[in-house]
């Protein structure tokens, strides 16, 4: 209705203000809460919420309600369905239905990890770079440059092949090579907001730095911020996936998604279901985020307010 | 290309534009016709619906709307019965545009001489060579230079005028019949606001051009119309000549639109509209006007009025039109008992000099302001009135010399300053729009500047944020809202609101009404005069209409380049400007009446 009339929308506010005053105002606290339930009301965030949900599920609860332990030998190598293994065995004869519901967890807590480690740093990054507006400005995004300089699954292995292939390290390295790419982006948003006048209005009441960016100009950078936090999940899971895919995550026999498609890539003419669980479980993963965040940045920036 | 041919450029009939597929109407009921060389000033608010009328001429509705009856002509010709190749043909041909801001209108990657040659080649087949002798010949109408080396330039190497001029040729370029004017002087200078509404008159007389002037600006009409329509919430209310419309309004609205807008010929107060324009789809039933009129009887509250002649062509849409004539025009409390200006200084300004990067922008600026004064700083754009504003409030640091707040010499940025000033000198900005964070609720972000200067008694505040919010005549269920569910008036209350929640000693205003409309502006000056009279407070307003100086302040200091070329009290500078540049300044700005003959130029 907006794009219609003229200019300002007014909701009759002035009409209502006629009357006995209230006691106090009421000081609504938490503007979030009104962005993720109308992005609750969206069918796409609804969808993408469901997928998660059941492949978290099975992440998490799968090794609780496994039918066999994940190096139990159930058969001979790459039978098919029996009885005893529904998806069949795999390459060492070991049921591939118990090895995949133990082998999700692994990837989604590492890849939660580097995200929010590459997502803080790279937000803190940008927007300290926007606001500084000097030689800082400078030195930061310099440093991305030389990160930005290499692909990311290079640093990564560059490091796991050097100290060893210890979860920590891969964490640590996908996350510091996730901050620049987000660093990037929240900077660029940023730059128009660092420049508004309600910035302005913050500095010339005094207000500290560290509240003028995380408390002014971070809520205005939430939609950039939150497609990132999708887009970087997605990667994150996918290249946690290849790093135990390359044997430089988990090391066998522990069931691990990446790891499982690797095992039984050589027989997947034959049993096809060992490398096709862990395929589809980490490709709906990376939809579900993705319409998660999709349904979180349309409702923060209001493209569907008007039709709840 | 204008064909010879008798009876109105312009025919609109019952003209009705309803939001797509509802039955909700945006404008509804338009008549008007414009002859040749006759300049019709359509006059409105923002959401009045005057834009909407003045595309629909160029056969253009904005998205999500649409035509939904009344017929439009054009020299004769139907709108609705051509088909899309002849509405582009018409465009820019037989009808065209001259849009509010030629900075977007302007293709920035084009030469001038390029965008000019386009529009000459998209409506006449000839030569190249007619084309160039056109050029020149449209350059010089609006007295731009017609040379290579300015055709060769591009719409950033041209001032704010040149390039509103340009777009003015390029609406003449084809030799209209019909031109429509889209508030093409806001966010102009007076001076260039002047020199732009002399080329479009004298470029409409001498070529028999029928122009629909559509504009806010009351006083840019008065110069410049021979006719007015006046427009509220997408009806026509009253149209009628200059004079009537002016010295006889016959409609309650236009009576309080007029005395809504300053003037720098009458020292009067200014009154607001209590209330606000209704939108489509929330109009009230009967007359739209009857919840803010005075004059609204209970006949009002059921049809809208019709169409009631008053005099030789001047029509009105009111039941109590005899009522409405025989009243006395409404005044305001307003300013009429000022309290005089104390002698103590609260701030004063010695020697600045400031500099962008390696340019200087202020030069040697001396101003006081004292306890309960109300300092004005006029100038046009690029005075340097904003950077010393800034200074002062410690926004900008790049400045030598001295500004003493009390007895306290001020460092030059805000962060090296104490807490006391920093909350002693308060700064609203000019665009409401973008001083309040959208993602805080008004009451988060008056809340915030209380905890900041008094420290955070979290159970009170929320009582407290509904006495800041009082006092600028807001309710405390604002404080839920976010700034975009509020209109440009109220956010600009809500940050006035955030200042005197620090209980400063100072304000600074920086054009804090030039984003919003008349009525709005005058409501905001109201409150403003009010809030003095209460609280004792100093102001320092910053502006560029001088207009408005008349209605709000004690003493004036006017800008020009960086100087403060002359300072002294209003009535001084009104009866006596010493300046040159005050002169100037003072005959370019326009004025109703100065123009009506109620009262001679000042000067």
């Amino acid at each position: 209705m907006t794009e219609t009339v003229d200019t300002a929308v007014d909701l009759g506010l002035e009409g209502a203000l006629e009357g006995p005053l209230p006691e106090a105002a009421v000081l609504q606290r938490r503007p979030w809460l009104g962005i993720l339930r109308n992005a609750l009301r969206l069918t796409r965030t609804r969808i993408g919420l469901a997928i998660v949900a059941v492949i978290v599920a099975i992440a998490v609860f799968g090794p609780l309600v496994a039918p066999h332990s994940p190096t139990e030998f159930v058969g001979i190598p790459n039978s098919g369905s029996s009885s005893k293994a529904i998806f069949g065995a795999d390459a060492l004869g070991r049921d591939v239905w118990s090895r995949f519901l133990h082998g999700g967890l692994t990837v989604l807590w590492l890849s939660v990890a580097a995200t929010a480690l590459g997502v803080v740093v790279g937000v803190c990054i940008g927007l300290v770079a926007a606001y500084s507006r000097n030689w800082l400005d400078d030195v930061l995004m310099r440093g991305n440059d030389v990160i930005l300089a290499f692909p990311q699954i290079v640093l990564v292995l560059l490091a796991v092949s050097a100290l060893g292939p210890k979860l920590w390290l891969i964490v640590l390295m996908v996350g510091i090579t996730h901050a620049p790419r987000v660093a990037r982006v929240m900077r660029g948003a940023a730059q128009e907001v660092v420049e508004r006048d309600f910035v302005k209005a913050a500095e010339a009441v005094g207000e500290k730095r560290g509240r003028i960016v995380f408390g002014e100009v971070l809520p205005n950078v939430t939609t950039p911020l939150l497609v990132e936090l999708g887009l970087r999940m997605t990667y994150s899971i996918g290249l946690v996936a290849a790093i135990s895919f390359l044997g430089f995550g988990l090391q066998p026999p522990t069931a691990d998604w990446g790891l499982m498609i690797n095992e039984n890539r050589l027989s997947i003419t034959v049993q096809p279901w060992a490398v096709l669980l862990p395929i589809l479980a980490i490709g709906l993963l990376t939809v579900g985020t993705n319409l998660v965040t999709d349904g979180i940045a349309r409702a923060a920036i209001g493209i569907d307010r008007g039709k709840s | 290309m204008t064909a010879v041919q008798t009876g109105p450029s312009v025919e609109v009939s019952d003209l009705r534009i309803a939001l797509t597929g509802t039955d909700v109407d945006i404008v509804d009921e338009i008549v008007i016709d414009i002859q040749p060389g006759e300049v019709l000033g359509l006059v409105g608010e923002s959401g009045s619906g005057k834009t909407t009328v003045g595309m629909a001429l160029l056969g253009h509705v904005r998205r999500g709307g649409r035509v939904s009856g009344g017929v439009i002509r054009i020299g004769g010709r139907e709108l609705a019965s051509l088909r899309e190749a002849d509405l582009r043909r018409l465009r820019g041909g037989t009808v065209s545009y001259i849009p509010q801001d030629p900075g977007t209108a302007l293709n920035p990657a084009l030469r001038i001489g390029r965008q000019l040659f386009e529009i000459l080649e998209a409506h006449a087949g000839s030569s190249g060579q007619e084309h160039g002798e056109r050029v020149r010949e449209a350059l010089e109408e609006v007295a731009l230079p017609s040379d290579e080396t300015f055709l060769d330039r591009y719409p950033h190497q041209l001032s704010g005028g040149q390039q509103q001029r340009v777009a003015i040729a390029m609406a003449f370029a084809n030799r209209p019949a019909v031109i429509v004017c889209d508030e093409p002087t806001t966010g102009l200078d007076v001076t260039t606001q002047a020199r732009v509404l002399e080329t479009v008159r004298e470029l409409c007389r001498s070529h028999r051009v029928a122009a629909l002037y559509v504009t806010h600006d009351l006083a840019v009409v008065a110069e410049l119309a021979d006719r007015v329509a006046v427009m509220y919430a997408g009806r026509i209310v009253e149209s009628g000549p200059r004079e009537k419309i002016f010295t006889a309004p016959a409609h309650p609205y236009t009576r309080r639109l007029l005395r809504a807008v300053p003037d720098i010929a009458g020292k009067r107060t200014v009154v607001g509209i209590p209330g606000h324009a209704a939108l489509p789809g929330r109009r009230p039933p009967g007359c739209f006007f009857h919840p803010r009129c005075d004059f609204a009887r209970d006949d009002c509250r059921g049809a809208f009025p019709p169409v009631s002649e008053h005099g030789p062509a001047h029509e009105v849409r009111c039941y109590h039109v005899d009522a409405v004539v025989r009243a006395p025009t409404p005044e305001g409390a307003g300013q009429a008992s000022r309290r005089a200006a104390g002698t103590d200084t609260v701030l004063s300004v010695r020697g600045v000099n400031a500099h962008y990067g390696a340019r200087p922008t202020l030069f040697d600026i001396e101003v006081d302001v004292h306890h309960d004064e109300c300092v004005a700083l006029v100038g046009e754009s690029g005075s340097g009135k904003t950077t010393l504003a800034r200074c002062v409030s410690g926004l900008h640091k790049d400045w030598t010399g001295e500004i003493r707040l009390g007895d306290a010499s001020l460092p030059t940025a805000a962060r090296a300053r104490s807490t006391e000033a920093r909350r002693d000198i308060q700064y609203v900005f000019q665009n409401p729009y973008a001083s309040l964070n959208p993602r805080r609720t008004i009451g988060q972000t008056i809340a915030r500047q209380l905890e900041l200067f008094f420290g955070g008694e979290r159970r009170d505040a929320g009582q407290r944020v509904a006495e800041c919010l009082e006092r600028v005549a807001l309710s405390a269920d604002a404080a839920n809202r976010f700034p975009d569910q509020l209109s440009g008036g109220e956010r600009q209350r809500v940050a006035i609101a955030r200042a005197l929640a620090a209980e400063p000693k100072l304000l600074v205003c920086d054009e804090v009404t030039s984003a919003l409309d008349v009525s709005v502006q005058a409501a905001i000056i109201e409150l403003l005069g009010r809030l003095r009279q209460e609280m004792g407070l100093s102001l320092l307003f910053i502006t560029h209409d001088l207009a408005l100086i008349r209605t709000i302040a004690d003493t004036v200091a006017v800008m020009n380049e960086g100087r403060i070329v002359e300072h002294g009290s209003v009535e001084q500078i009104f009866t006596a400007p010493s300046a040159e540049y005050t002169r100037k300044l003072l005959a370019n700005t326009p004025s109703i009446e100065v123009v009506l003959g109620h009262a001679t130029a000042p000067s």
